[in-house]
């Protein structure tokens, strides 16, 4: 039963698991338990998931607020589909040494990349805002 | 980029789309469980819609009444 047809509503999808992107790049995956105009979600018994590659991990994280200027996307999870991901799911130690390790080799892809242009007499302006999407 | 079937809009232009798939080569692994999702507005840089299903004449009549009963 939709309160409004035809509107947009996250009102449907309480109490059901989630995953949520956030504006700086994180996957947070929980119970979707409160909601409001702006998006402001509260999730339960959260997890925030790490992809590098094909291998993941999960943090445990409790109880989240998000603020719904910060959210980008929120999707709800088929747990059908979530039991036959291609994905391969590692320790949290693991995951976080191979994020660095990603981070790192995007850095210097980047330096690369500015000192090519730099050669060339051009350059990219710095976005002012910390937004991985 | 996300690829669905437009299910709702509200007025912040928030989006509620079935049926997703990723359309870039799935470097995007997160997505895989995901049927429907909800998308901010304030993060929509764009959306494509496919041409041939947008009646122009419609849309450009529905745009022009708008206008006048805007002015109102």
């Amino acid at each position: 039963m939709n309160y409004m047809p035809g509107t947009a509503s996250l009102i449907e999808d309480i109490d059901k698991k989630h995953l949520v992107l956030l504006r700086d790049g994180r996957t947070l995956i929980g119970f979707l338990r409160s909601i409001d105009q702006f998006a402001n979600l509260v999730l339960h018994q959260t997890v925030e998931r790490i992809h590098v590659g094909k291998k993941y991990g999960d943090i445990p994280r409790g109880i989240f607020v998000v603020r719904g200027e910060n959210v980008v996307l929120l999707g709800e999870i088929d747990l059908e589909k979530e039991s036959d991901t291609p994905l391969q799911q590692v320790s949290i130690e693991e995951i976080l040494e191979e994020q660095r390790v990603e981070q790192q080799t995007k850095l210097e892809n980047e330096k690369l990349k500015v000192q090519a242009l730099k050669d060339r007499g051009l350059s990219i302006p710095r976005a002012d805002t910390l937004d991985e999407y | 980029s996300i690829c669905g079937t437009l299910h709702s809009v509200d007025q912040y232009l928030n989006i509620k789309l079935t049926d997703i798939s990723v359309t870039d080569p799935e470097k995007y692994p997160h997505m895989l469980s995901v049927k429907n999702c909800f998308i901010r507005g304030s993060v929509v840089r764009y959306v494509q819609l496919p041409a041939d299903e947008v009646d122009t004449q419609l849309l450009q009549d529905a745009a022009r009444k708008e206008a006048l009963q805007q002015k109102q």
